[in-house]
């Protein structure tokens, strides 16, 4: 028994630990006993790798801990610990995107780090005894491959948080040829790895670094705000290839395990989010709506406004209400007024019940935790295809903040840029109330048929103050 | 500006155009309201009430000589005289059967505004008297037909034995139909409507009657083009369809109204005929000549073989205090539509096609008829034209095999050729893929946000990769390593506790 083989026993324990973790999360009640398989499942890794690294391994080089590497090792977790355990405490859930953003660009930084280390380890030395002949060259090829997954993590998840934070414009950045930008990207890459290959030097490593940074700047930069959900869960996805990279360059089958879990769980909330706009990964990748923006000049009619205490007698005297909550109830925070007032009509014996579509928000199930947050019980809190047959029998249905994802043209408009994309059928409803800004387009650049229905009436302004008003007008 | 709430004097009329709740939300918009004196009292609405509300009591010549007159039916000689030049009358005028009071009313210099010629737009959807009262007269016509029925209209199952549901046919299925279709089936009744729309169909099933469409399968071609003759087919099947449904049903409620026609004849004297004895048929067309043959406007006859016919003409003038507000209501809208100052100054836009379409005359100008309004630019009720499918063929069998095929081929000739070591972790990355996607595949999506902090949290993992490496004693290794942990430490703690936090705040009702 060496040390090795302990902590190969321990990963594969702590590997079936984040497989039971995430399996967990299918379901509500079994969520958060899943945490703790996590929690355990990284304990255990952790605990067995620095065990294994303060024994040391010498005939792989590894020498053991010093008392100062041990020093250093504790005082790095200790600040991660500190900060993580800070940002988790005070992070507003409207700033959820932005969090799990940035948490991936870490992933990311790490990722090429660890290449860098890789470097340094071994090519740097010239190749080393315990790397034999084909195994060498795989070796670089590893490095390399950790470092520009890496990379391209790092600087598109730095985007991502700028732009869902507000601090980069969230429009989408057209450079001239930008698909071809990002497929000479990929070319230099392969033309750089082979290269590094053939004969392995610094000069290659900088060089791969610099391209990957650039393309996932590049890659992201030119995705609008709108499509946010596709681009964390694909940011999610690579972060999760990063550690699979870095897991075989290290001859580490945790980190494989792990980094395969998070990329295909990644790359599944992708799909699933790019089904839910009826768009292929590909069309998201190279851009976002809007590009080729059409004028539309047809006549809609005129829209009818609704002040707040017409909407209060509305909703009383109502027995089956939705509401259908989007990404500007989290700008504008009115989930407490939302939760308030979903409470006050409960109590009045109104079934009240929210409908959610995949899309909405920045981040896949970014309405779930608004509302969870402000308390409102989960099991009214329905998804899209539960609810979208409900409709027709419900009184009053409420759009806060919500647009493209309401739209009937892309049910019944086949010309429509958005025609297909799955929608909740709100207009189906007796009467449709709009909490808006303005008459502006939402997203994807269309026009909305909906404000013009019959059934349907705008409240204008902010969502926050005007669902406080209905509130006090209760 | 001070608004004058007159008493009618039609005889038989219940109705005031003005109600307590109406009068606040008028003074709201800052008018001042002068009721004359039993105005609402045949509506239920005492004088005090309106005083209770912020309106005056004043007599005849108060509410006449103010500002603006409210009222429901058009004014006689005497009442227009009252009126000074200016003043704004709203009221249900009928300019169109009523020349002369045009011409009198342009005489007297007043500004007059037609409720009933409120042009259907969606817009105007809350001034809309006509609908507001078909809905109540819809309502009327069932609790009439009860009333004149000898039977119960539930089914039930008692002691002394079971009595079947009532049956009710609503011909028509508009506002009034709607209504109707509504109140009959919340009686217990078993409910069946006809319209030549069969895009009603689905209102009808909504409030809990069953849409009869006339089946003719010259309906959908009639769309084309040729609308008079077959409209002669789709007649012809009508009839036979109520001649068919008349034997069965015990109430039988006809709406149909043409504007600017007689009502159209739907039911022969041989349909009624056909009745069942003790049936009950209320004509809401009775004013306009009746969809029934034997109809007398304004009366209840029963036939010889015992089916009562009710005529009324009347029915929403029968639920006083619910016509009041509701036409009070659409006056409110209308006030708020002439009123964008909220301040009490009647402000008359004419380039608005809901305020021109109403009025008829304005200081001694006759501005009947209105231009006819555009059609309406609200967007029609498309036909439901489904986008194409998208050409989303499956792939041929042949052709996944074959892709399928070729990519087994690659893994395996890839990992022939590859050393063990790689081998083996392809082995595990593969099977780690399948796993994961059938793990994350489960999840709810509620749990979306959840399920990113906790991959955040374990990808944290990566920094196993530098634990390993930080022990190898180069400085920049060092460096680079102590970094790596850093940061995917903040991952590993920050990811699992912001997970937690989030489940925390998930609870059940």
């Amino acid at each position: 028994m060496t040390a090795h083989g302990i902590a190969n026993a321990a990963y594969i324990v702590a590997a079936l630990l984040f497989i039971m973790s995430l399996a967990g999360l299918s379901r509500h009640e079994s969520a958060r006993p899943g945490i703790y398989y996590g929690i355990a499942g990284m304990a255990i890794a952790l605990a067995a790798t620095i065990g294994l690294a303060a024994k040391g391994e010498p005939e792989a080089g590894l020498p053991g801990l010093g008392g100062t590497t041990t020093a250093l090792l504790i005082v790095a977790v200790a600040v991660g610990a500190a900060i993580g355990l800070w940002r988790a405490k005070v992070v507003e859930m409207t700033g959820m995107p932005e969090l799990i953003a940035l948490l991936h660009s870490f992933v990311g930084l790490a990722a090429v780090l660890v290449g860098w280390d890789g470097y340094y380890a071994v090519e740097d030395k010239g190749g080393q005894h315990e790397f034999g002949g084909s195994l060498l060259k795989i070796h670089h090829a590893e490095v390399f491959i950790g470092v520009f997954i890496g990379a391209v993590t790092l600087t598109g998840s730095l985007v991502a948080f700028g732009k869902l934070s507000a601090r980069l414009k969230s429009a989408p950045m057209v450079l001239p040829g930008k698909n071809f930008l990002n497929l000479g990207a990929l070319v230099a890459f392969l033309g750089l790895t082979i290269a590094f290959v053939a004969s392995p030097n610094l000069g290659l490593l900088v060089a791969v670094t610099a391209v990957a940074l650039a393309l996932g700047w590049h890659l992201v930069a030119s995705i609008g705000g709108g499509d946010m959900p596709v681009v964390v869960s694909m940011l999610n996805s690579y972060s999760g290839w990063a550690a699979a990279a870095s897991g075989f360059l290290l001859d580490n089958n945790l980190l494989i395990v792990t980094g395969a879990l998070v990329g295909s769980s990644g790359a599944y909330l992708s799909y699933i989010m790019c089904q839910a706009m009826n768009r292929s990964f590909i069309s998201v990748i190279a851009g976002g709506f809007g590009i080729e923006q059409k004028s539309d000049d047809t006549d809609y009619g005129e829209h009818r406004e609704i002040n707040a205490l017409d909407a209060a007698e509305l909703l009383k005297d109502a027995s089956s209400v939705i509401i259908t909550p989007g990404y500007g109830m989290a700008v504008a925070q009115a989930q407490y007024p939302v939760a308030d007032l979903t409470r006050r009509l409960r109590e009045r014996g109104i079934e009240v019940r929210f409908g959610i579509h995949p899309v909405a928000g920045r981040l896949p199930g970014h309405m779930n935790v608004l509302l969870a947050e402000a308390k409102v019980p989960y099991d009214i809190v329905l998804e899209m295809d539960e609810i979208n047959d409900d409709f027709p029998q419900t009184d009053v249905v409420l759009v806060i903040g919500a647009n493209d994802t309401v739209n009937p043209a892309a049910a019944e408009d086949p010309t429509s840029p958005i025609a297909g994309m799955p929608v909740l059928h709100v207009w189906e409803a007796k009467h449709v109330i709009v909490f808006k800004r303005s008459m502006a387009v939402g997203y994807a650049g269309v026009q909305n048929p909906l404000f013009f229905r019959e059934n349907t009436q705008m409240l204008f302004g902010d969502a926050k103050e005007r669902v406080e008003d209905i509130v006090k007008a209760l | 500006m001070r608004i004058g709430v007159t008493r009618e004097t039609k005889p038989g009329e219940t109705r005031v155009s003005a109600t307590p709740k109406t009068v606040d939300q008028l003074r709201k918009l800052g008018y001042d309201v002068v009721v004359e004196a039993g105005a609402g009292a045949a509506a239920d609405f005492a004088d005090e009430a309106f005083v209770a509300t912020g309106a005056t009591i004043g007599a005849a010549a108060d509410v006449w000589g103010a500002d603006v007159v409210f009222r429901v039916n058009a004014p006689e000689d005497a009442e227009i005289a009252r009126m000074a030049a200016g003043t704004t009358l709203v009221g249900l005028l009928s300019p169109a059967l009523n020349p002369e009071l045009v011409d009198k009313l342009v005489a007297q210099g007043v500004t007059a505004l037609a409720m009933d010629a409120v042009p259907r737009i969606s817009r105007a959807q809350s001034l809309d008297v006509l609908s507001s009262m078909a809905n109540i007269a819809g309502y009327r016509a069932v609790i009439e037909a009860a009333h004149n029925f000898g039977r119960f209209f539930t089914g039930q199952v008692t002691a002394a034995g079971k009595v079947p549901p009532a049956k009710v046919l609503v011909a028509g299925a508009g506002v009034a139909g709607l209504a109707a279709i509504g109140a009959a089936s919340s009686l217990g009744a078993i409910v069946y409507a006809t319209d030549p729309r069969p895009e009603v169909a689905d209102q009808v099933k909504s409030l809990g009657g069953e849409y009869l469409g006339v089946e003719s399968a010259e309906v959908e071609v009639s769309a084309t083009g040729y609308a008079k003759e077959m409209g002669e087919d789709y007649n012809a099947r009508a009839a036979a369809l109520y001649a068919q449904q008349c034997p069965q049903v015990d109430i039988l409620i006809t709406t149909a109204l043409i504007p600017g026609r007689p009502a159209p004849r739907l039911i022969t004297g041989e349909m009624v005929a056909a009745m069942q004895p003790g049936s009950v048929i209320v004509d809401m067309a009775a004013a306009n000549g009746g969809n029934v043959e034997g109809t007398v406007a304004g009366q209840v006859v029963t036939t010889a073989n015992g089916v009562t016919i009710i005529g009324y003409t009347d029915l929403p003038g029968r639920l006083p205090a619910q016509a009041s507000q509701l036409y009070g209501t659409n006056l409110v809208n209308l006030m708020k539509l002439l009123t964008p100052g909220k301040d009490g100054q009647l402000v008359l836009d004419l380039d608005d096609v809901v305020q021109r379409g109403m009025t008829v005359a304005r200081d001694g100008e006759k501005l009947w008829p209105p231009p006819p309004v555009q059609v309406s630019a609200a967007p029609q009720a498309t036909p439901a034209t489904r986008p194409v499918a998208e050409p989303k063929t499956p792939m041929s069998l042949a052709k996944r095999f074959t892709l399928i095929g070729v990519g087994v081929a690659a893994l395996w000739l890839l990992n022939a050729f590859a050393p063990q070591q790689l081998v083996e972790h392809f082995f595990v990355l593969t099977l780690a893929i399948v796993i994961g996607y059938y793990v994350i595949g489960k999840v709810h999506h509620a749990l979306h946000t959840p399920l990113m902090s906790v991959t955040n949290a374990i990808s944290g993992i990566i920094v196993v990769g530098a634990l390993l490496q930080i022990g190898r004693g180069e400085t920049i290794i060092r460096v680079l390593s102590f970094a790596a942990i850093l940061l995917a430490s903040i991952n590993v703690f920050g990811g699992f506790a912001v997970t937690r936090r989030m489940l925390g705040m998930f609870t059940r009702g």
